[in-house]
C-alpha cells in the first residue's frame, strides 16, 4: 500500500494520459488521419506538375475502404492547355 | 471598392460540447475588438443557438443567418452592433429545426461577404462532427480548437483535427488550415496534484501549438449570467486575461504563457485552494 493510497486518493492523471495515447494511436491508424493524404497528395502534385501544368487545386486525393481494401483514388482536370504546353516546354520553343 | 477589408476566418470547434466554445467565441471576438479590430462573431449552431445569450443581444435578434442564406434578410440588417463596442457584430443561428436550411453554396457566399467587411470573422461551431461542423469549419483559415484536460475531450479534439485536415476549402487546395490550442477550464492545482492532465500532456498528445490556457473560473458563470463577454465583463479576471493574451497571440504577438491562478483568499492559498 503506498502512502498516497493513505491519503485515498491516487495519481489519476497519469492513468489518463496513458490511456489517451493508446486509444489514440489505434484511432489515427484506423481513420487514417489524413496527414497521410495530404502528404501523398503533395508529392503527387509535384511530379505531375514537373511534366504538365497543372494547378494544387486541379488534384484531388481520396483513400476509400471497402472491407479489407483500401483503395488510392486520384481524380485530376487536366486542361487541354496543360498537355499542349507543358511547363518548360515554352521556354524551350521560344528559342 | 477602396478600403476593402480580408478578414481571417477562424472556426472555434472541439468536437464534444459543453468544453467553452460559445464562451470562447464571445471572449475572443470582444478581446479582438477591444484591441480594435473590426471583429464578427457567427453563430453556427443552427437549432440551437447560443451565442446571442453569451453576448447579451438575444432580444435584439431579428433576422438570422439562415435568413441571409434563404434571401430574406440582407446581411447588414442580420449583424447585431454590440451596445458596448461599436466595431463587434454577431451574426446569430437560427432556431429553425430544419438543419438543411444551412447550405454549402448559402454559407459560401455568407462567408465570402463577411471576409469584405471585418478583419476577424469567428465563427462558433456546434458539438459534433456532422454537416453543422463541418460547414463552420469549412471556409476558416485558422482554427482554434477547445479543449478541457480530460480525456473524452482530448479524443473528440483530436477527431476534429483529422477532419480540419480533410474537410476544409484549404485542405482540399493543398494548403493548410493553421490550428492552434486553447485550454479551457484548467486547474492548475489539481494538475499539480496529479488528478488532471498537464498542459504539456493535452498539447503533446495532440500535437498543435498552445494559443492558451484558461483558468476555470466561477468569473466565467457570472459573465455568462449577465451576457457579457468575460474578457468586456471583468477584465481583470484571470480567464480575461488569458483570453485577452490569446487573442493577442492570435494576431502574431509573442506574449509569454504564465500560467493563470485564480486570486485565493488567505485560505485558499493555505488549503490549497480546497478549503471548502
Amino acid at each position: 500500500m503506498s502512502i498516497l493510497s493513505l491519503f485515498g486518493r491516487k495519481k489519476s492523471a497519469p492513468v489518463a494520459r496513458e490511456r489517451l495515447q493508446v486509444i489514440l494511436a489505434h484511432e489515427r491508424a484506423s481513420t487514417g488521419r489524413s496527414e497521410l493524404i495530404s502528404r501523398m497528395r503533395q508529392d503527387i502534385v509535384a511530379v505531375i506538375a514537373r511534366h504538365v501544368g497543372i494547378k494544387s487545386e486541379d488534384v484531388s486525393v481520396k483513400i476509400n475502404r471497402r472491407d479489407a481494401v483500401f483503395i488510392l483514388r486520384i481524380d485530376m482536370d487536366m486542361p487541354s492547355t496543360a498537355i499542349e504546353s507543358p511547363p518548360g516546354d515554352a521556354a524551350r520553343h521560344s528559342f | 471598392m477602396v478600403n476593402q477589408k480580408q478578414a481571417k476566418v477562424v472556426v472555434v470547434t472541439s468536437g464534444k460540447g459543453g468544453v467553452g466554445k460559445t464562451t470562447s467565441t464571445a471572449a475572443l471576438g470582444a478581446a479582438l475588438a477591444r484591441d480594435g479590430h473590426k471583429v464578427a462573431v457567427v453563430d453556427f449552431d443552427i437549432g440551437l443557438r447560443n451565442l446571442d445569450l453569451m453576448m447579451g443581444a438575444e432580444r435584439r435578434v431579428i433576422y438570422d443567418l439562415i435568413n441571409v442564406i434563404q434571401g430574406n434578410a440582407n446581411l447588414s440588417q442580420a449583424l447585431i452592433r454590440d451596445k458596448r463596442l461599436d466595431n463587434l457584430y454577431l451574426l446569430p443561428a437560427s432556431q429553425t429545426r430544419d438543419k438543411n436550411a444551412l447550405t454549402e453554396k448559402g454559407v459560401a457566399q455568407v462567408m465570402s461577404d463577411l471576409r469584405k467587411k471585418f478583419d476577424w470573422v469567428i465563427c462558433d461551431s456546434p458539438a459534433g462532427i456532422e454537416r453543422g461542423a463541418v460547414l463552420a469549419m469549412k471556409h476558416a483559415d485558422l482554427a482554434i480548437i477547445i479543449a478541457n484536460p480530460e480525456i473524452s475531450s482530448v479524443r473528440d479534439s483530436d477527431r476534429i483535427i483529422g477532419l480540419l485536415d480533410a474537410k476544409t476549402e484549404r485542405a482540399k487546395k493543398g494548403q493548410e488550415v493553421e490550428k492552434h490550442l486553447l485550454i479551457t477550464r484548467f486547474d492548475t492545482t489539481r494538475a499539480g496534484t496529479g488528478e488532471m492532465l498537464e498542459i504539456d500532456d493535452v498539447s503533446d498528445i495532440l500535437s498543435i501549438p498552445l494559443l492558451g490556457v484558461v483558468p476555470e473560473s466561477k468569473d466565467v458563470l457570472s459573465a455568462s449570467n449577465l451576457g457579457v463577454p468575460i474578457t468586456l465583463c471583468d477584465a481583470d479576471s484571470a480567464p480575461a486575461r488569458a483570453y485577452i493574451d490569446s487573442a493577442r497571440r492570435l494576431c502574431g504577438e509573442e506574449i509569454p504563457l504564465i500560467l493563470p491562478e485564480e486570486k485565493k483568499g488567505f485560505f485558499a492559498q493555505w488549503f490549497g485552494g480546497k478549503a471548502a
